[in-house]
């Protein structure tokens, strides 16, 4: 049977898009916000290659195609960007100053909570680059000397939270600005979160994949900054 | 022809990312600077929105799936991450918050001076 699977083209495509689909399924059944199905998809494959005792290397052998369908996808998000264009130019200084402000929190956030829980400076820097897209993470996870596949794992958790809870936290801090909302998921919980704000609206969505860009190349040089410090 | 041709737009913007992100000795992904490029492309009026509207739309709305792979793989950093459970979910949800109000708190009262 491992033989099998780890030949096949389709299964781990397959065993996500299934996956995908149940989540969605249920979420819509349910209509419970921590249902959500990219979570719930996640969770599926998981339990699927427990349960039948498949490695990851076995799945992700297929599913690799899907992952690398995300620079291609991630390139698509400056179309919805170039609709707000407009936005972009009229809010400029409100953009720049909540990505900023954003990326400053995180970093200190990281530093001050490290400090009270007594981490490694490895297990610091791993931590610094959370909020931001994955690829440009692991990057400054190693280029500063933190583990690359935690600091992975870590914004994959920070993003899936962050596209589940962002209804919730615009509530309770009463962002009513849609500019403000994306600002705020984008610089957060990056793509994944962008997700939850392409939903929410097309001003949301676009906002959110601007803040994803750039809050990732302003942490590049916040975290090597904050680096030195602890 | 169509669907042909966007995609292949796409990829293309996608590989000049890649040879940027070869040439420039920063942490910046492909994809980063292939959005850039995009919105250049776009800004510049070298590229029209139709040329590309319906692949772009398409693989936006199939991003969700996109991101299982990666995330099914945090089952191999489980035993890391186990071990330090608590400490590691408290700062990934305390931060989250404090980024998430700041970003949004700070962008809304900006926006909101100017009038």
């Amino acid at each position: 049977m491992t033989g099998f699977l780890s030949d096949s083209a389709f299964f781990g495509v397959t065993l996500s898009l299934l996956s995908y689909g149940l989540g969605l399924f249920i979420h819509k059944k349910t209509g419970i916000a921590v249902f959500h199905p990219l979570l719930l998809s996640i969770l599926f494959t998981i339990a699927v290659l427990a349960i039948g005792r498949i490695d990851y290397d076995i799945y992700y052998s297929g599913a690799k195609y899907l992952s690398w369908l995300l620079t291609p996808a991630t390139v698509c998000l400056a179309v919805p960007l170039y609709e707000k264009l407009e936005l972009l130019k009229s809010d400029w200084k409100a953009i720049t100053a909540g990505i900023v402000s954003g990326v400053f929190a995180s970093l200190l956030c990281v530093l001050l909570m490290s400090v009270f829980f007594g981490f490694t400076h490895a297990e610091y820097v791993t931590f610094l680059p959370k909020s931001i897209t994955t690829a440009i993470g692991i990057g400054v996870s190693e280029e500063l000397g933190g583990y690359a596949n935690l600091t992975a794992a870590i914004i994959i958790i920070t993003g899936v939270i962050g596209n589940v809870l962002a209804p919730f936290l615009c509530r309770v801090f009463r962002i009513t600005n849609p500019v403000a909302k994306g600002i705020a998921i984008g610089t957060s919980a990056h793509a994944v979160g962008t997700l939850k704000a392409i939903e929410m609206g097309e001003t949301e969505g676009a906002m959110s994949s601007l803040a994803i860009a750039v809050s990732g190349i302003i942490t590049v040089v916040g975290a090597s900054i904050f680096s030195q410090l602890y | 022809m169509k669907y042909i041709r966007q995609f292949t737009i796409i990829l293309l913007i996608s590989f000049a990312g890649e040879l940027l992100h070869a040439l420039i000795p920063w942490p910046i992904p492909a994809s980063i600077y292939g959005l850039a490029i995009m919105l250049f492309c776009l800004i510049t009026k070298k590229l029209k929105v139709s040329a590309i509207k319906e692949t772009s739309s398409f693989l936006i709305e199939i991003m969700p799936v996109m991101f299982i792979p990666a995330a099914v793989g945090l089952m191999t950093s489980w035993n890391q991450i186990r071990q330090m459970i608590l400490p590691y979910t408290l700062i990934t949800l305390i931060s989250l918050i404090i980024v998430f109000a700041a970003a949004g708190r700070v962008t809304q009262a900006v926006a909101r001076k100017k009038g």
